[in-house]
């Protein structure tokens, strides 16, 4: 497997959907080529990094401000 | 003898039976579907548009276009994702309307390699979170995200932030399942590339 083969599947690896066939291949790949071990875990902490980090705030005032806009606009339109 | 069939037990959605009561008029289950839904609604306005105030008027007109089209809502698919998609669609409308913004599209950038095959193979170390405070943190990731063409920046936000199966991205994003993956990975691939140069194993111990 090339690392271009192996980029190919990243998407089916993370989710657990590499066909049985090529799954071998794959994880033989992770464990000779070091570059694509190295994509493999920075990208996988990229997103994990992205999941658990809540980069916009949604303070109380503004979810309360929304959340009274929403309602207001909601209501308006049905009279 | 007759074959025993196993009986049938599938999971109704709790929102199906808010749905049908705010069909009816019921205010207070929509009220309740608004709670559920407005910080995600907001939180996938902003991540595509970059913008507070524009977020802010998508979550309410996103809102209010699902009140009206209540009726249209067949049941097909999870209300959050019918949701979803339209702010998706309100929220690439306001990019269209930007007269500053270059990119305005789904499909605007995403023909292009361009910085999706990678190049730096530093492992991180320490992991970021060691490497950087919180609000530092925050910094690197908003500004990296924004890097992004919007439709790299979208597929990522409902897959990888928004946790959305690859199915409900695509049917959110009106893509098809291998479109959405090929998007996916290539987000991925930009963003971690630019994330190294912030989080890549250093000698001198210089942050960028």
């Amino acid at each position: 497997m090339t690392c271009t083969d192996f980029l190919a599947q990243l998407t089916d690896y993370f989710d657990g959907t590499v066909d049985p066939k090529l799954l071998a291949d794959v994880q033989a790949h992770i464990c000779e080529c070091h570059h694509c071990e190295v994509v493999l875990d920075t990208t996988r902490q990229t997103i994990a990094i992205y999941r658990e980090h809540e980069i916009y705030e949604f303070p109380t005032d503004l979810r309360e401000r929304l959340h009274a806009a929403i309602m207001k606009k909601c209501t308006a339109s049905r009279s | 003898m007759p074959a025993i069939q196993s009986p049938v037990t599938e999971e109704i959605h709790p929102d199906v039976a808010l749905v049908e009561r705010a069909k009816k008029g019921d205010t207070a289950a929509f009220e309740q579907l608004v709670r559920q839904y407005e910080r995600q609604i907001f939180r996938v306005a902003q991540h595509i548009t970059q913008n507070r105030e524009d977020a802010e008027d998508i979550a309410q007109d996103a809102f209010l276009k699902a009140y009206e089209k209540l009726d249209q809502f067949q049941g097909n698919s999870k209300f959050s994702t019918w949701l979803v998609r339209i702010a998706v669609n309100e929220s690439l409308m306001r990019l269209r309307k930007r007269k500053t913004s270059k990119t305005v599209s789904m499909d605007q950038d995403v023909q292009t390699e361009d910085g999706s095959i990678p190049r730096d193979f530093a492992e991180w170390r320490p992991n970021p979170e060691q490497l950087y405070g919180q609000s530092e943190l925050g910094d690197i990731l908003r500004k990296t995200i924004q890097g992004l063409p919007p439709g790299f920046r979208t597929v990522f936000t409902l897959r990888d932030v928004e946790n959305l199966s690859t199915e409900e991205t695509a049917e959110a994003l009106g893509l098809s399942v291998p479109a959405v993956k090929s998007r996916l990975l290539r987000a991925r691939l930009q963003l971690r590339e630019r994330l190294s140069r912030y989080f890549k194993q250093k000698n001198g111990g210089a942050k960028p």
